[in-house]
């Protein structure tokens, strides 16, 4: 008997055309679930479900406040943004290391013009 | 979440909505780390880490207010050449750089450059401005998410397939 896992619960959320679209209208913006139904034309039973399978996965969250269901990126897809910010640290660090190395040679270089116009 | 080693000289962050900042303080004056970005020989030898696998095909830069610059990569995956370009709209020596991001069209992000000097030390702060949240947003996903979704995507068929 298979077990019923998260990443099963993800990769069966993720082989389906909608609702990797749902995840790219997200990633732009929150939106409802009427919202959602409406840009890819189902009916809201059927958005429903959709969005039922990728909240069980951790893709999205959703927010009830008075008759609106608000859907957005869920936790895994926030963790997603912060590796993407780890990256972006990662290659910044990288290059000033590079340019660190750099202001030191043109440091050095000054410092040795320096003494050779004293002299 | 905290990086050890030489690295974590360098901050970074998602200061706003719209607004990625990454700050680190040179251990010389001013107008030498100012130098060090407005001239294409010394900018060229930087700006590119070698881990990244990526070739420099061409550097221009022309560091005056309304001046353009260039950056040709090659794509690693195509070999295509990949420019980066824009102007800069503001240059006050040893102080600040403004310049546009012009290869994305109407969502490119404007980078702020700003050099302070302290004790003979100097804070470069540089910040990517983007238009809208949705701007950033995009980048970001276009990044990690569509990027890491591609390759999970691509994987995640092969597996399905297999199935």
């Amino acid at each position: 008997m298979v077990q019923y896992s998260r990443l099963d619960a993800s990769f069966a959320a993720l082989s389906d055309t909608t609702r990797r679209g749902v995840l790219e209208q997200l990633g732009r913006a929150d939106l409802s679930i009427t919202d959602l139904a409406g840009k890819f034309h189902m009916t809201l039973t059927g958005m429903k479900k959709h969005v039922g399978v990728l909240e069980e996965a951790g893709l999205v969250a959703t927010q009830k406040v008075g008759r609106v269901r608000t859907c957005s990126l869920g936790p895994r897809l926030l963790a997603e943004e912060t590796a993407w910010i780890e990256a972006y640290r990662e290659l910044w660090a990288s290059r000033f290391d590079a340019l660190d190395r750099i202001v030191e040679d043109l440091k050095r270089k000054e410092k040795g013009d320096g003494r050779k116009r004293k002299k | 979440m905290v990086a050890k080693g030489k690295n974590d000289l360098t901050t970074a962050g998602r200061k706003s909505d719209r607004e990625m900042v990454v700050m680190r303080t040179f251990n010389a004056p001013a107008r030498i780390v100012f130098k060090a970005w407005t001239t294409a020989e010394l900018f060229k030898q930087w700006w590119v880490p070698k881990s990244y696998g990526l070739t420099l095909l061409s550097c221009e830069m022309d560091a005056r207010v309304g001046g353009g610059y260039k950056l040709v990569f090659r794509n690693p995956g195509s070999g295509e050449p990949m420019p980066f370009f824009g102007r800069y709209l503001e240059v006050v020596s040893n102080a600040r750089l403004v310049w546009s991001n012009e290869e994305g069209g109407e969502n490119g992000a404007v980078t702020t450059v700003t050099f302070e000097e302290k004790g003979g030390a100097t804070l470069v702060v540089m910040r990517d401005l983007y238009p809208s949240k949705e701007a950033l947003d995009e980048a970001i996903a276009s990044g990690a998410t569509a990027g890491g979704f591609d390759e999970q995507f691509a994987q995640l068929d092969e597996v399905l397939l297999a199935l």
